[in-house]
């Protein structure tokens, strides 16, 4: 029995924006189980008393003066995007489109 | 000169460029010519830069002719990883997401290797967002291992690893979340070098696990990958990470000395995962050490077991955090389809993604979701500070650590890409060095039955790449090399 639901490839699915069709979500009940499950290992040991590896290097914050430098032009900012009028990104409309 | 260009190395080249007895441009020629009889073949290249790349060396030389001087990588022919921002070409990180993408910017790492002189061939394959090791899941094609055609490069860096083995490029760059330059080096018989987390500026590399990622050079011997340490190290003011530490010659390093260097061998990577072949080769560079006057003894990593298990939960983890970037808005693939912004986001991401992608964004989305947070996440982070000590408390008794890279030499197309555990499992030697942020240093050491490269790996302390470079090119100096595969 798999760890991993097809409700719950469904449920994570829609929190990562992703759309399944039905084989990948079998694949994915499958395969997600079985990783799942190796990674629960982790639970044979206690942790109790260790501290987090929040991040790799021991360092805090790193500041530096907030001056502006010269970066992208507009024009080079804009040339990958796949819809744009010459200033602004355009994208489809906001509000979603009524299903029915 | 009876050696051609294309198989010397980069302290070669350098010198032989700087002496006038040979020019860039010939140099940078003869790659573009090595590329074209043999890269039908590997497969390394997925964009070969032939006019910008002679420019380029143009540039070297006329450098030279008006009596400047010249950088330590000048002439040097050089690859660069699909995933590295550079104004040249695309950016594709091998993804059909980005299949368009031109950076309007060129990546620190890139910016330093011009600055020193180096002549970019073009771009490499690798698996599609560094997600991989096989460089089977790159979106673009499938690169081939230069000493077996009918087997993987290893990966990500495949294409590196494989341009690198087949004399199509005298260094490549890389990067290096979980062993993703030094699997492909060892798999290919080059050398490759991930220098511990903060050493190399990541400004320019597209993120895939932000607190592993790591950019290093794959090289034909380990003093070019002393020198490409050289040019790549520093602080960089545009990524926050990066250490702010001198950084000494690494060539200076290479004195063939290791007498009363400790070696520590972790007895959890010498079970019965390892191939015996593999051991034997490993245990004879080992004997080699010894018989140069360093000390062996066992140490213990006791939490090896859970590495790959905390891996692709920190890995998965960010990569699920950075990847939600490709929205379709200012960059990358759009779908034609959609007619409101979520639409845009989903049909976008599902469709430029490729499985793999899909596979670590779900995990990832899955250990970080609320009520998994604590029991993955934060677990995993725990268990990593574990990970972490075990290497502090084995440094104590030992300067490097030795292990093999991989468990067994390159596998073929498709034997793995049916079991992702089983694909993941084939990091379990290299991914330990990433958690722990320490440098790790893939050398080969012979052949094995049936022709294909064995490697070791040295591990060093928290930015000590100079001692791991010292004891590996000792090594080198000490044994004939493996040669070239035949390509065929």
């Amino acid at each position: 029995m798999s760890k991993i639901t097809r409700a719950d490839v469904e449920y994570v699915a829609g929190l990562a924006q992703l759309r399944l069709d039905d084989a990948a979500k079998d694949c994915l009940v499958h395969e997600m189980g079985e990783i799942i499950g190796y990674m629960d290992q982790l639970n044979a040991l206690n942790t109790d008393s260790v501290e987090p590896m929040m991040y790799a290097l021991d360092m805090s914050n790193v500041f530096r003066q907030d001056v502006v430098e010269p970066w992208l032009t507009r024009e080079e900012g804009l040339k990958n995007a796949p819809s744009h009028d010459g200033e602004y990104f355009i994208v489809p409309r906001i509000l979603e489109v009524d299903e029915e | 000169m009876s050696t051609p260009w294309h198989a010397q190395t980069a302290h070669e080249i350098r010198e032989a460029v700087a002496s006038g007895a040979v020019s860039a441009v010939e140099v940078t020629q003869d790659h573009l010519d090595r590329i074209a009889a043999v890269d039908a073949k590997v497969d390394a290249y997925t964009q070969v830069w032939n006019e910008a790349a002679l420019a380029q060396a143009a540039g070297v030389d006329a450098k030279r002719a008006r009596g400047e001087a010249l950088g330590p990588l000048a002439g040097v022919p050089v690859s660069l990883k699909e995933l590295l921002n550079t104004r040249t070409g695309k950016t594709t990180c091998s993804s059909k997401i980005l299949a368009n993408f031109e950076s309007p910017y060129d990546a620190t790492v890139v910016k330093k290797m011009a600055a020193a002189d180096a002549v970019f061939l073009g771009k490499v394959n690798m698996d599609e967002f560094a997600m991989g090791s096989s460089t089977e899941n790159s979106a673009i094609k499938k690169t081939r291992n230069p000493w077996d055609l009918a087997r993987v490069p290893g990966g990500s860096s495949g294409g590196s690893a494989a341009s690198v083995a087949a004399d199509t490029a005298v260094i490549s760059l890389g990067s290096d979340t979980g062993g993703s330059i030094r699997q492909p080096a060892a798999l290919c018989g080059c050398v490759g070098l991930k220098p511990t987390y903060g050493r190399v500026s990541r400004f320019g590399l597209t993120a895939f696990a932000s607190s592993l990622d790591q950019i290093g050079p794959l090289t034909k011997d380990v003093r070019d990958a002393a020198i490409a340490l050289n040019v790549l190290c520093g602080k960089d003011a545009h990524d926050a990470t990066s250490v702010d530490l001198p950084v000494p010659d690494f060539t200076q390093a290479l004195t063939g000395d290791v007498k009363g260097l400790r070696i520590g061998l972790p007895k959890e990577y010498f079970t019965d995962a390892l191939s015996p072949a593999m051991r034997e080769k490993v245990m004879g560079v080992v004997e080699t050490l010894k018989g140069l006057g360093a000390s062996v003894t066992e140490v213990s990593l006791p939490h090896t077991d859970y590495a790959v298990a905390v891996y692709y939960i920190i890995c998965t983890a960010e990569a699920s955090a950075n990847l939600a970037r490709f929205d379709g808005v200012r960059y990358g693939f759009r779908h034609p389809d959609a007619r409101d912004a979520k639409e845009l986001y989903i049909l976008s991401k599902s469709e430029g993604f490729g499985p793999e992608v899909q596979r670590r964004i779900m995990l990832g989305t899955y250990v970080l979701s609320s009520g998994y947070y604590d029991a993955y996440y934060l677990k995993a982070q725990k268990v990593r500070a574990l990970i972490k000590q075990d290497f502090d408390n084995a440094f104590q008794q030992c300067d490097v650590i030795i292990t093999p890279t991989t468990p067994a030499p390159a596998f073929k197309f498709g034997e793995k890409t049916a079991d992702p555990l089983e694909m993941y499992l084939s990091d379990i030697y290299t991914i330990s060095v990433n958690l722990a942020a320490l440098p790790g240093l893939s050398v080969p050491c012979g052949l094995l039955d049936g022709g294909l490269p064995a490697s070791f790996q040295v591990i060093g302390k928290p930015f000590d790449e100079a001692t791991v470079l010292r004891a590996a090119h000792a090594y080198e100096q000490a044994v004939p090399g493996i040669g070239k595969p035949a390509i065929a």
